[in-house]
């Protein structure tokens, strides 16, 4: 058996990981919707522009401002929206159709009738009051996809990348909805933290994350933000915390080292430990006694999984070392495409 | 046919694939019909319904890229297979493989010692200046002389039920994936239909060619690394890429994949360069490698002949390979057969006139109207004007071409290609239809039993190239019944 193209880790890298972000992305709306629906109504549309340093390019289109229809169509259906779920989902389609000699014809088969779903869904199909219906589509039609990569991917390296695609994905995103929640609701004046409202917004975290029941399970009482947020962060067991993924990004380095004798993998892999010390109980403490603390280490955990992804670009997927860590490889048609770091 | 095919109503003057080849070539053939016909058109309509959309949902598309969009469109598919009956493939078989043999014989000699020149069977202006003749090959030998690996050999049926030669394909020809994944199709849609009728199977291509790849490969290699290099997603035919990829189990590259050092030629993998020993190549020669063609490409690998001519690599086909199969070079295969082989041609060819003989330039201006007019470097049904069907003003600006520049033209009499029943709006009509059979050659040749069958599916219309609307048909080639078929139902167990 040859070894694994360049372009091909690249490749599977990418697919899990676009797909990984559409799904996401489909729970970024739909928590938004639940905040939404609380008090303050259209307002709070523009936080999923301002987590994904979006609003700069939606205003420019969108001069109107951050109406809830407009916002939804910009990230469920805008085609020239490059961080909407439908590009994610064609930029997933095309990396897959470069990996059909890799991939089992039911995953390729599958995405494209999905593609094919979306890309054909009527502007009147796209409105608030069809968005929960929507994400629940959404959210299925990524799922089987990682269901039947789970159950058809040949377990060689390229299962590896894929692992981290989507682990990386994952855990930025992840840093993303907590941020979501943090200036939702820093945009209420009129509530404390800790009020009952907060706790309605850490609710609706939860439940975007599908966590409500883990979390429960590790916490049978009460709902403390500080245990919801350390819940999301750092549950080893949970599997969309930014810990846990942050060990399967490890788990995955550490097999391509070993088992496919890819020594540089060692070089990411310190990287990612330098990470995972960010969420020790100790530093977590002190971010959390900050005012701007949690907000800060989501930041600074988005600009480390970047770096990592970089690393492995630029170890295994044939770019050329960038001088600087912020700027991708030219010509690349799978570089990231969410607007890198929160605060820019 | 008192069912499907009551209303049928075949052309007068022109060969139907079913009355005059299946319906009357035995009990296997004419059961593909009979079974058929017992289908109401509603129940066939439901079923390519039904197969359509699979091909959607499959991605059985060739996409079509404008500045914003891409556009996926499938190959309009027929359900109504074109049967070939056995005794009329071993024809068929033989012809192309005849075929193949001197188009390798006359590469290796205008690329080598020149006699077909020299004897002036073919006029050396013809080789020499032709815009597919490449220097860079000459003296080259590749192993077992076989410089066109893949062939697709477009044939034509005229009335009188004698396959013609169209088109000699020896350079990349496309079409093969249909082959096979039309019959996944129908074998689907049609399982009843198909049940123990002795429909030779065609998914053994793969294979075949990752074989005869393997046997391309540098002397000393004893387990070749094959890749296949695309031009990449935005071409047409990306699709069978991936599809001849995957059936041979092989990385499919694209020209930013591999990098020659020190001559040879390696993949870019996760772990650093890998060596490459075999290349089936889907980019053309122009664009292969800038270092020895168009300073221009991006598709290419710069070094990619050197490393060739060090020995380290094959590449199939052939550079050099479009000398053979040229518009103006076909017209004098026949002789090239009888010249190479000392054998009649098999299949003959379409009669052609080679605009730049002055005699044949005067005959086609005489009869234009009657004749079709082919520029002699293109592909695809591009630049063809048909004399019975095109306007005034169409057949003047075609004798102004001509006069302007008659060495870039040939011209052939209309063949009235055959026809065959094609589910179309109004019902089941007669279309047109061609076929390509092909053949693979390592140190033998192969000959896939199948084919594309394509089909014009405008009525009247002679053009079948997909680029110009047409379609495809699973293509049944059927097997020899040596003692079922011949013996009565229930006489015993045979010998």
């Amino acid at each position: 058996m040859s070894r694994l193209l360049a372009r091909w880790a690249e490749c599977t890298f990418w697919l899990a990981r676009y797909v990984e972000r559409a799904e996401n992305l489909a729970r970024i709306l739909e928590v938004q919707e639940v905040f939404a629906r609380d008090l303050r109504g259209s307002a709070d549309w523009k936080v999923v522009l301002d987590i994904n340093a979006d609003t700069d390019r939606f205003l420019a289109a969108h001069p109107e401002g951050a109406t809830a229809d407009a916002v939804l169509r910009f990230y469920l259906v805008d085609r020239d929206n490059p961080t909407s779920i439908l590009c994610d989902l064609r930029a997933a389609r095309e990396n897959a159709r470069q990996l059909r000699p890799l991939i089992s014809t039911e995953l390729w088969t599958h995405l494209n009738v999905f593609y094919n779903r979306i890309a054909a869904l009527l502007p009147a199909e796209v409105g608030e009051h069809r968005l929960a219906r929507l994400c629940a589509m959404i959210k299925e039609g990524c799922q089987t996809h990682a269901g039947i990569a789970a159950g058809t991917l040949y377990r060689d390296e390229a299962w590896s990348f894929a692992q981290l695609g989507a682990a990386i994905e994952r855990a930025d995103q992840t840093t993303r909805l907590l941020d979501a929640k943090l200036l939702a609701f820093a945009a209420r004046e009129d509530e404390e933290p800790g009020s009952a409202a907060d706790a309605f917004y850490w609710m609706a975290v939860l439940r975007a994350a599908a966590g409500y029941q883990a979390f429960r399970r590790r916490h049978p009482h009460g709902l403390e933000p500080r245990q919801v947020a350390t819940f999301l962060l750092c549950d080893a067991s949970f599997p969309r915390s930014v810990a846990a993924n942050l060990g399967i990004v490890s788990a995955e380095l550490e097999r391509l080292r070993r088992r496919y004798r890819l020594r540089r993998a060692a070089e990411v892999l310190e990287r990612v430990e330098g990470l995972t010390t960010l969420l020790e109980p100790r530093p977590l403490e002190k971010v959390m006694a900050r005012e701007q603390g949690l907000h800060e280490l989501a930041d600074s955990l988005q600009r480390g999984l970047a770096t990592i992804a970089l690393d492995l670009a630029e170890r295994f997927f044939g770019w050329a070392p960038s001088p600087s860590a912020e700027k991708p490889a030219p010509g690349s048609a799978q570089s990231q495409t969410t607007g890198g770091s929160a605060s820019g | 046919m008192q069912g499907l095919f009551a209303d049928y109503a075949a052309d007068p003057g022109v060969f139907c694939e079913m009355r005059d080849a299946a319906l009357a070539n035995g009990a296997d053939a004419r059961a593909c019909f009979e079974r058929l016909d017992r289908l109401s058109l509603e129940e066939l309509r439901a079923r390519a319904r039904e197969a359509e959309s699979q091909l959607y949902d499959l991605g059985v598309t060739f996409t079509v890229y404008s500045e914003r969009t891409a556009i996926d469109r499938i190959l309009p598919f027929d359900v109504i297979p074109r049967v070939i009956p056995a005794a009329e493939w071993a024809v068929i078989e033989a012809g192309v493989r005849q075929r193949v043999r001197t188009l390798n014989a006359f590469l290796a000699d205008v690329y080598g010692p020149g006699r077909v020149l020299a004897d002036g069977i073919v006029p050396a202006d013809l080789v020499r200046f032709n815009p597919q003749f490449r220097a860079l090959v000459e003296g080259f030998r590749p192993p077992h002389g076989s410089w066109v690996n893949i062939c697709g050999v477009d044939l034509v049926r005229g009335p009188d039920g004698r396959f013609l030669v169209l088109e000699d394909n020896a350079r990349t020809p496309s079409g093969v994936s249909y082959v096979v994944e039309n019959r996944h199709l129908m074998q689907r849609s049609f399982a009843d239909i198909m049940r123990d009728l002795p429909i030779r199977p065609v998914s053994d291509y793969g294979r075949r060619l990752h074989e005869a790849l393997c046997e391309m490969a540098p002397e000393g290699v004893l387990d070749p690394q094959v890749v296949l290099l695309s031009p990449g997603v935005f071409n047409s035919a990306y699709f069978e890429h991936v599809f001849l990829a995957r059936e041979m189990g092989v990385p499919l590259v694209e020209g930013r994949d591999l990098v020659v050092e020190d001559d040879r030629v390696s993949m870019r993998t996760i772990a650093g360069l890998e060596r490459v020993d075999v290349v089936y190549r889907r980019v053309d020669d122009d664009f292969l490698d800038p270092e020895a063609f168009r300073p221009d490409s991006l598709l290419g690998v710069p070094g990619i002949v050197r490393a060739l001519k060090a020995g380290t690599v094959a590449i199939a086909n052939a550079i050099g390979t479009g000398v053979a199969d040229d518009k103006a070079v076909y017209a004098y295969v026949p002789r090239l057969v009888r010249y190479y082989l000392d054998e009649e041609p098999i299949l003959p060819n379409v009669e052609t006139h080679i605009c730049r003989e002055p005699e044949a330039l005067r005959y086609t201006l005489a009869h234009l109207e009657q004749l079709v007019v082919k520029p002699v470097g293109a592909s695809g049904g591009y630049g063809i004007t048909i004399g019975t069907r095109a306007s005034k003003e169409e057949l003047e600006a075609c004798r102004a071409r001509l006069l302007a520049r008659p060495e870039e033209w040939i011209a052939q009499p209309v063949v009235e290609l055959s026809e065959a029943p094609t589910l179309v709006e109004e019902g089941i009509a007669p279309r047109r239809v061609d076929l390509r059979p092909f053949v693979i050659t390592g140190k033998a040749s192969w000959v896939l039993p199948g084919g594309l069958t394509r089909v014009a599916l405008r009525r009247g219309s002679l053009v079948v190239n997909s680029s110009q609307g047409g379609g495809s048909k699973d293509t049944w080639v059927l097997a020899e019944r040596r003692f079922a078929a011949t013996r009565p139902a229930g006489s015993g167990p045979g010998p």
